[in-house]
């Protein structure tokens, strides 16, 4: 790379003047140019992490309340609390709060305390369901005889609990992961070590076409011929749940563990292989014992990979899986995951409320392991890239 | 490796392992390729039927979009070019610059070239539904309120601050902006530096060897890598969801603050909602036809692109 920095060591100078060199604006203008438009894409890019976290920070903090009724205070604690607050507990403007005397105030607050008696029988009302241990731990919920994971952002006590949502994703990914991984890395192997390089030359492009399949027309098939084919063969209740939508989930992510598999397969020098066969192994040997536990970072960033392009996936979930969020982990059971509860959800709510609130949280959720698993992915390709060029 | 020797090998040990289990890989090969053939072959044979004339090129002539007799995707057509078109205007040359300043203006292995280089790789596996939360968040709630109350003070209605093609193209500008700065980074790294190299020498200015010599001879991986970001970006149905895309309009859009109909968000409608699924199956699956002939289209002319690059690579 010396050559590179020197060269770009060249064009250093205000305006573009350098000794002995025209002087040129334009160019000048035009290379700030470049660097302007890459900079504000590169502020683009920063600002999606900034954008999503920044709609789900108050639940994070703690810093939404959902409780339908406020705390009741009782009439004798009256003198303890300050003007300000009393103001604030009664729901007066300054003026109003001026012109009461006391006893007006304290038969204020005695009418509250009856208003809250006659209207909440239900003690969950007081409850802020937007806070972690609701998020994440189960409750008992009036009406309910035990501890229970609900998520039911739509009711009159709104039940924010994302477990049932975690699972369900899970679920589907596991599903995918577990019909494709072993689809997809079987290809990979043939293609990349056992097959001729003339059928090679179409039948690596033929499987990668599947990616350009719309996710859409994935989650179509699934739902109209898949889901009733799947049914008949397995005999299983619900038509549309978490095995349909993890199939069809498969067959998105197959195309993606083929590519990066097959090309941690290839990487590897030819050398070993050549090696491996002029010693007498069979194409097979070769490729199981010697070119697979070389490649093995590459395969496993390539089912990491998989992993994160799958819990992502909207449509095809969002289409296939029935979407009731219930907490079971039968996969025959109908599913919600997290990014189908985006999906569905988020044109109803209000921009700025509890519900959008959490939503967003959801996404900042998939963000950070998505993100996650990709850095952990490309960590692994690069070191296995520098190892096999190393010994090359 | 010469595959006659090779062959002969085989032939002198036969191996049952091994020839089992090339077997087994093969077939998983074939099951992959079978199911994308069983995919293409139901729709097309399907959807065969429903494809006609009016269909495809007749509009929306009723509020009822399952209305079989009354049906056209034209509207959704042109809703989904719209979209494509103006996402390609922003992110194509956003891309691009920003590409050309990454392999020949930034030094090459600080620590900023790889953090930026770092968040472009993980921004291609962000999931599109967090685009959709983003184009929600920033687009339409931040920018476009902004704009609201700074151009129309007075105006109780939003103009800009609610779901339109404009935020749903810049939205997939977003997304599809790693896919061109890694196929434009891709194709301008493989150029060799000789090259630049020459023309330095012959005079030219480093900006001049960019535009007459690097970018032109790289020109067929740009290509690539816009096709490719405008075939993802059309099948894409998840981030448009709030910030564009329309159940029914009985009117094209007109101007790039109102919202669109869309070819993917339409094969989502017909096949969840309709009344009556084994009526509207011939709309459903004439919908699917002409998406999947849009998008692979699409791919097939980038396939197409990148193989005659890389013959002319070779010839280099």
């Amino acid at each position: 790379m010396t050559e590179r920095t020197a060269i770009s060591n060249r064009s250093v100078g205000w305006m573009g003047l350098q000794r002995g060199h025209k002087a040129r604006p334009l160019e000048w203008l035009v290379e700030k140019g470049i660097l302007l438009v890459s900079m504000s894409a590169m502020v683009m890019v920063f600002l999606i992490f900034i954008f999503v976290a920044r709609e789900a920070l108050p639940i994070v903090f703690g810093q939404m309340n959902s409780a339908a009724v406020q705390q009741v205070i009782p009439v004798a604690d009256m003198d303890k609390l300050a003007p300000a607050q009393l103001r604030a507990y009664l729901g007066l403007t300054a003026a109003q709060f001026a012109a009461m005397d006391q006893e007006t105030k304290k038969t204020l607050m005695e009418m509250k305390v009856e208003d809250a008696k006659e209207s909440s029988t239900d003690k969950d009302a007081a409850v802020n369901t937007t806070s972690w241990r609701y998020l994440l731990l189960p409750y008992q919920w009036t009406g309910y005889s035990e501890p229970k994971l609900i998520w039911q952002p739509v009711s009159q006590i709104q039940k924010y609990n994302i477990v049932p949502l975690l699972i369900g994703s899970l679920k589907a990914t596991v599903v995918a992961l577990l019909f494709s991984v072993p689809l997809a890395l079987g290809a990979a192997i043939y293609v990349s070590q056992l097959t001729s390089p003339r059928k090679r030359e179409w039948l690596k492009p033929a499987i990668e076409l599947l990616a350009g399949i719309p996710s859409v027309v994935l989650g179509f098939f699934a739902l109209i011929v898949m889901a009733t084919v799947l049914q008949k063969v397995f005999g299983y209740q619900s038509r549309l749940n978490a095995f349909v939508a993890g199939i069809a989930l498969g067959l998105a992510i197959i195309p993606v563990v083929f590519t990066i598999a097959e090309d941690a397969l290839t990487s590897v020098p030819r050398s070993y292989t050549q090696a491996a066969l002029a010693l007498g192994s069979s194409k097979w040997q070769s490729a199981w014992k010697i070119v697979l536990p070389a490649a093995i970072p590459g395969v496993f960033a390539a089912v990491v990979l998989g992993f994160g392009r799958a819990i992502g996936e909207t449509m095809i979930v969002l289409m296939a899986s029935g979407n009731a969020s219930i907490v079971s982990w039968n996969i025959f059971d109908s599913t919600r995951t997290m990014t189908t509860t985006i999906a569905a959800e988020l044109a109803e709510t209000v921009f700025g409320g509890q519900h959008y609130r959490i939503l967003f949280l959801l996404g900042a959720l998939l963000f950070v392991v998505t993100f996650v698993s990709n850095m952990a992915a490309e960590l692994v390709i690069n070191r296995l890239k520098q190892r096999l060029e190393g010994k090359r | 490796m010469n595959a006659k020797n090779s062959r002969s090998i085989e032939a002198a040990r036969f191996d049952f392992t091994s020839f089992f289990f090339t077997g087994l890989t093969g077939l998983a090969t074939f099951l992959v390729i079978a199911t994308l053939g069983v995919i293409l072959l139901n729709v097309i044979v399907n959807g065969w039927e429903g494809l006609s004339w009016h269909f495809v090129f007749g509009g929306m002539e009723k509020e009822d979009i399952f209305d079989v007799n009354h049906a056209g995707v034209l509207p959704m057509i042109i809703g989904t070019s719209a979209r494509v078109i103006l996402m390609s205007i922003f992110v194509i040359p956003v891309g691009v610059i920003t590409a050309i300043y990454l392999t020949e203006y930034a030094q090459a292995n600080s620590v900023f070239t790889r953090v930026i280089r770092g968040a472009v790789n993980n921004l291609a596996g962000v999931p599109s539904i967090v685009f959709g939360l983003f184009g929600l968040g920033f687009f339409i709630n931040f920018v476009g309120q902004h704009a609201d109350s700074l151009l129309h003070p007075h105006n109780p209605e939003p103009i800009w601050g609610k779901p339109a093609i404009l935020w749903a193209s810049m939205t997939l500008a977003v997304m599809t902006l790693p896919v061109v700065i890694i196929a434009t980074e891709e194709s301008l790294r493989a150029i060799p530096q000789g090259l630049r190299e020459a023309s330095l020498a012959l005079g030219a200015t480093k900006l001049e060897t960019i535009l007459r010599i690097v970018v032109p001879q790289a020109m067929p991986g740009i290509m690539t890598g816009g096709i490719l970001a405008v075939s993802r970006a059309a099948g894409e149905v998840a981030p448009i969801l709030f910030t564009g895309a329309a159940y029914y309009m009985a009117d094209l859009p007109h101007s790039l603050h109102d919202q669109f109909m869309d070819l993917g968000y339409h094969v989502f409608i017909l096949s969840t909602q309709s009344p009556n699924i084994d009526k509207t199956k011939p709309i459903l699956y004439a919908t699917v036809v002409v998406l999947l002939l849009l998008t692979f289209a699409l791919n097939i002319v980038a396939i197409l692109i990148r193989s005659r690059m890389r013959k002319k690579l070779r010839a280099l």
